[in-house]
């Protein structure tokens, strides 16, 4: 794994090639790697398969067009997209109607043990979620499981390329502190792809962080994306 | 109060809010759900936990600025961990739930039947947010309440069978509408409640599933 690389936002995005699976940490747009996000978007890097809970939001809190991953989704590049609710991007239903993205929708519960179990070696996840529903059907389960006469769907693990997630504060050896509801799935998905690619919104030094706060350790990160660079 | 036919979502909203207790930690669905804490009795204080990561979740106010970029629930609206909260993360956010943590989750329904099944997530073809957390939460909580206008454009959401896709099958305990309070038994569906604004036979014919009336069913009272 080595030591975590400094690059820039623009130098990460290209990293990504044609064709990559991208889990995106964040929920809502918060959390989304906005720059790296920026910068892939400009680069125009096509075929994604976005896993990610949402398609974000199709105006930001600032007013921003697009917002986040949902940048990828407007302008095409993104066709195909695991997630779990994609309702407050109107943009991603109209795309799924007219047959131009490829969205499996899962629950979050199950969404984010999927990609634990990716990342922890885990052969798949026991959950009850989803039973007696049309998830029982969907490709990522395996089967239905009985245990101590209590039924359970196996879901199974899930891993990507890479994975673009932003912390609130990561140290120059990439450690990473997230700020608020920015957490959400980061630290699973941290472990659960080839690649890890760290957005710094603020680059701090090693030490800034203590330890007992560190909620990705450096070991999982590759790339740190910051402007100072 | 007296039955108000323009504030019917305030009315079921305040009769849910008498099912949640003191201390309970609760997660709200999007919509009428969301109106439920501005009824809730004196000295009845919850712990909202919003399923992106928020356990004591507020709303901004004078003492707690909005952060957008920083912290939202689980509709996208600005809300903060308030004193006593934290914030965690989706796998101990959905463990919590799965896990039986969770008191009590109030949603709203495309429709609901007499087996407390629950169709709210799809309608295949027209409608597909998906299901975010729904699915987990109804799996999940302690105790699942339906809060429900209790006809869509005249027609019944309280159904025999669902037809839609279920969100999760068995498992909702109780459904509360303008008309009245449904609990869900092993020996079938019981009325325990009716609002004395409709008669019984006008509740009967709004709904399809079957049911019985409780021997000692009461009148809805609501206090705003």
């Amino acid at each position: 794994m080595g030591k975590a690389k400094i690059v820039t936002p623009k130098e990460a995005a290209a990293l990504i090639p044609e064709g990559a699976s991208i889990m995106v940490g964040g929920f809502m747009g918060v959390g989304n790697p906005h720059k790296v996000i920026e910068e892939l978007h400009k680069l125009g890097t096509g075929n994604l398969t976005l896993m990610c809970n949402d398609g974000s939001l199709p105006i930001g809190p600032g007013g921003e067009v697009d917002w986040g991953v949902a940048k990828l989704i407007s302008s095409h590049q993104v066709t195909k997209m695991y997630g779990t609710h994609v309702g407050l991007n109107p943009e991603v239903g109209k795309r799924m109607n007219d047959g131009s993205l490829d969205v499996t929708l899962i629950p979050q519960g199950s969404f984010v043990e999927m990609i634990r179990a990716g990342g922890a070696g885990l052969g798949g996840v026991l959950t009850p979620t989803g039973f007696g529903t049309i998830i029982e059907e969907a490709w990522h389960v395996d089967r239905v499981v009985e245990i101590d006469g209590k039924r359970y769907l196996l879901e199974k693990p899930l891993r990507a390329d890479f994975a673009l997630l932003c912390g609130y504060k990561v140290d120059r050896m990439g450690n990473v502190w997230y700020k608020g509801t920015q957490r959400t799935f980061q630290e699973m998905m941290a472990t659960a792809a080839d690649t890890v690619i760290v957005e710094a919104v603020n680059l701090v030094e090693p030490g800034d962080i203590p330890p007992e706060d560190v909620i990705t350790s450096r070991i999982l990160v590759d790339y740190i994306a910051s402007e100072e660079a | 109060m007296t039955f108000d036919k323009d504030n019917v979502k305030g009315f079921i909203a305040a009769r849910v809010a008498q099912e949640l207790n003191d201390g309970d930690v609760v997660n709200l669905g999007i919509g009428l759900p969301t109106m439920i804490p501005s009824y809730l009795p004196e000295g009845v204080e919850l712990t909202m936990e919003a399923e992106n990561g928020i356990i004591g979740s507020i709303k901004p106010d004078a003492d707690h600025p909005a952060e957008p970029y920083w912290s939202v629930d689980a509709g996208g609206q600005a809300a903060l961990a308030g004193l006593g909260g934290a914030y965690i993360d989706s796998a101990v956010s959905f463990g919590l739930i799965r896990g039986g943590h969770i008191d009590a989750t109030v949603l709203g329904t495309l429709e609901v039947d007499q087996e407390g099944n629950l169709s709210n997530w799809i309608i295949p073809g027209k409608r597909l947010p998906g299901m975010g957390g729904a699915m987990d939460l109804v799996v999940g909580a302690k105790k699942v309440i339906v809060a429900t206008e209790h006809t869509a454009k005249g027609k019944p959401k309280i159904l025999k069978k669902c037809t839609l896709p279920f969100t999760a099958i068995n498992c909702v305990d109780m459904i509360v509408t303008e008309m009245c309070v449904f609990v869900i038994t092993p020996d079938g569906m019981v009325m325990t409640e009716y609002n004395p604004a409709f008669t019984l036979d006008e509740i009967k014919a709004a709904t399809e599933a079957d049911y019985t009336v409780a021997d000692d069913v009461k009148e809805m009272v609501v206090n705003f």
